[in-house]
């Protein structure tokens, strides 16, 4: 993955609570073989209902940040969901909670998610309607032009990976002789376990 | 080995950690896992272009469900009668050619194994309990209903299994729904884990894995365990289980990938300890009363969205969370429905019975119960019947059920996904309403515009037989 260091920019201020994975991408486009090319189906919904929506306003083109409400993510395990974010051109999400499995799928894609408390992402919908804003992923830090600075906590494991830009597989293959002797005492221990799928032949 | 007091989730996290790195981030070996051809053909690319292998073949099986159509498969011939979407066939195809090159047992689109990962798996006996078991999807939780440790995961993830049969995480916080007393009669596990997701809302198991205990657990048949572990990722939680016991064991035994011989009672003594210790204590506690759990049904778009079928639809200003009372106007918008209206007064045009929610056959034998002798009702358009497995559909047509339901007028389809999400043929069109045994009713979630209302299958045949949301229970005392 590439390093990811700081997001700034303009927010698009969405808002909505509990956005599902169905809402940012729904499966008809889940029938690609590619990771390109998902950002036009991203938040279809939401986009062929309303003319005016924020997606294709001109104003929030190509903003790397988007604000959201409380459970962003929640729903399918479509990895398409990131995908289509960062087709579209975004970055990081701001939002009071996360599904655990939307928030791993953005930090193998290097999206940031960034948790704050709901008066703190009322305040960067207000801020994000007119102005920019900053991500500090180092500092762990969201300022604004005028002088907001708020907090944020990140897993240490997973900023380490943004900040030096780190594949995963390839840093877990690297584990090589601790993976096998595990598996020697599991063979060992648990035959019948070990053998998944070699039992019938 | 740690002498403190563990739930059942810590146990099945200990037995599996590789490493535990400074940062408190734990490598984690993974028993088995489960792919289809959605979220893997990126994941095999990707090992391809690095020139890495599938580290456990024999610990992977691969099955087409979610883009496949569920009608004929072969032709008079028994000739495969090719997708006409293309998409959908080069996706396939995909995982056709990416199984083989890379070692893992593959059932395919003819097989009578081939079904829905989450209903071929324990159906299989592939999944077992005290395991740890993933899949590119949300729905694994399902598996913890034989007592395993079953989440779902992203295509960077599987990659990541593929190439190292292990994955990097921290350990979840844990969570015990305890459900106290007995569900009255006519009232089913989708009806109680509707419920529970209607009390602990969709943001509720966030973090956590959820433990469902009580004695409703204990009585009930592995399917219906299967059915409410499914649906914990519209709880929130990534995973949830019920101890195992000898209704598991007896459920196993003997299925293909199952312990065998002397291999078995070692399998049986080691599942016997996978269970909470009296004095272990859960980060989060909720406790459900199984005596007020009526049918169940929703109103929104967000599976939270949960009343009693003798209920009516909610008025947004009801709810004290005033982002609440917006998602709800939002949802009542997009449902086209009024505060104050009767659920027993929605009308539907569509009936969907399957999923890897309600898809097995003990799911089938409860809406054909209903549907026994009974036509569907004008209202409905389209209804299909799409059991979970060759083998689910073997089996009910061998009971005849299949007849019950062509006989009400329903169709019955080849296994598969289904309706459930929108991305094969078979869809409900924007506009109408379904009853659906599915698990998700988000907004265009089984078709643009399409609007969806969760239920049992027994409720779903209910719909059938009425043309409207319905409580089954009045049906089934006056038989048309």
């Amino acid at each position: 993955m590439e390093k990811v260091s700081t997001v700034e920019g303009r927010a698009i201020p969405f808002g909505r609570k509990n956005v599902d994975t169905d809402l940012i991408i729904p499966a008809r486009w889940l029938k690609t073989t590619s990771r390109e090319g998902l950002g036009e189906g991203a938040f279809e919904a939401v986009r062929t209902s309303d003319p005016e929506n924020i997606f294709d306003s001109e104003e929030f083109a190509g903003a790397p940040i988007l604000v959201a409400g409380d459970n962003f993510g929640c729903g399918s395990s479509r990895e398409h969901a990131a995908w289509a974010l960062l087709d579209l051109g975004i970055r990081a999400v701001i939002a009071p909670s996360f599904s655990d499995i939307f928030a791993g799928n953005a930090f193998k894609n290097g999206i940031l998610t960034v948790a704050l408390p709901q008066e703190q992402v009322t305040r960067l919908l207000e801020v994000a309607a007119t102005d920019p804003i900053t991500i500090d992923l180092e500092a762990q830090s969201v300022t604004t032009p005028f002088q907001d600075r708020f907090t944020f906590e990140i897993d240490p494991f997973r900023k380490h990976c943004l900040l030096e830009g780190l594949d995963e597989v390839g840093l877990t293959l690297t584990r090589d002789e601790v993976i096998s002797r595990y598996e020697k005492r599991l063979a060992a221990d648990k035959p019948w376990l070990a053998r998944g799928t070699g039992i019938a032949a | 080995m740690s002498s403190k007091p563990r739930t059942m989730y810590e146990k099945i996290f200990d037995a599996h950690v590789i490493e535990q790195r400074d940062d408190g981030t734990c490598l984690i070996f993974i028993d088995r896992h489960l792919v289809h051809e959605v979220t893997s053909p990126q994941a095999f690319e990707a090992l391809r272009m690095k020139g890495r292998t599938v580290r456990h073949p024999e610990l992977t099986l691969a099955v087409p469900d979610h883009n496949l159509p569920t009608t004929a498969r072969v032709d008079a011939e028994g000739n495969r009668i090719p997708i006409a979407d293309k998409q959908s066939r080069d996706q396939l195809a995909a995982l056709e050619r990416n199984a083989p090159d890379f070692g893992v047992r593959y059932f395919d689109a003819t097989a009578r194994q081939q079904g829905i990962v989450h209903v071929v798996g324990p159906e299989q006996g592939f999944s077992l309990p005290g395991t740890t078991i993933v899949c590119g999807d949300s729905h694994t939780a399902c598996h913890g209903g034989l007592g395993a440790w079953a989440f779902g995961i992203g295509t960077s993830e599987v990659e990541h299994v593929l190439a190292t049969q292990t994955l990097l995480l921290r350990p979840s916080k844990t969570m015990e729904v305890r459900v106290e007393g007995e569900l009255s009669l006519g009232v089913t596990a989708k009806d109680l884990i509707m419920h529970i997701i209607g009390t602990i809302g969709t943001a509720g198991g966030t973090g956590h894995v959820i433990e469902y205990r009580g004695p409703v657990f204990e009585k009930m048949s592995i399917e219906s365990r299967l059915t409410v572990c499914n649906m914990s990722i519209e709880g929130g939680a990534r995973g949830g289980l019920i101890a195992p016991d000898e209704t598991t064991f007896a459920y196993i035994k003997g299925r293909p990938f199952a312990p065998q011989g002397a291999e078995w009672d070692d399998a049986v003594a080691y599942w016997k300890t996978l269970y909470s210790d009296p004095d272990a204590t859960f980060d989060k506690s909720v406790v459900i009363d199984a005596s007020k759990v009526e049918p169940s049904v929703t109103w929104g778009t967000s599976p939270e969205d949960v009343v009693a079928i003798g209920d009516r639809v909610p008025d947004p200003e009801s709810f004290d969370d005033p982002s609440k009372q917006e998602a709800a106007r939002a949802s009542l918008d997009y449902m086209d429905l009024t505060p104050g209206m009767r659920m027993q007064d929605v009308e539907v045009q569509n009936i969907f019975i399957g999923s890897c929610t309600n898809s097995r056959i003990e799911d089938l034998r409860a809406a054909a119960e209903v549907l026994r002798g009974r036509r569907k009702h004008a209202n409905i358009k389209w209804g299909i019947v799409v059991p979970g497995s060759g083998l689910v559909k073997m089996q009910a047509e061998a009971e005849g059920l299949d007849k019950i339901f062509t006989d009400a007028g329903l169709e019955w389809r080849e296994p598969g996904c289904s309706a459930c999400l929108g991305m094969n043929p078979d869809k409900v069109p924007g506009g109408e309403r379904s009853a659906s045994t599915s698990n998700r009713n988000f907004v265009g979630r089984q078709g643009p515009g399409a609007r969806t209302h969760l239920v049992s299958p027994a409720m779903a045949a209910a719909a059938a037989v009425t043309g409207r949301l319905t409580d089954v229970r009045e049906l089934t005392r006056e038989p048309a």
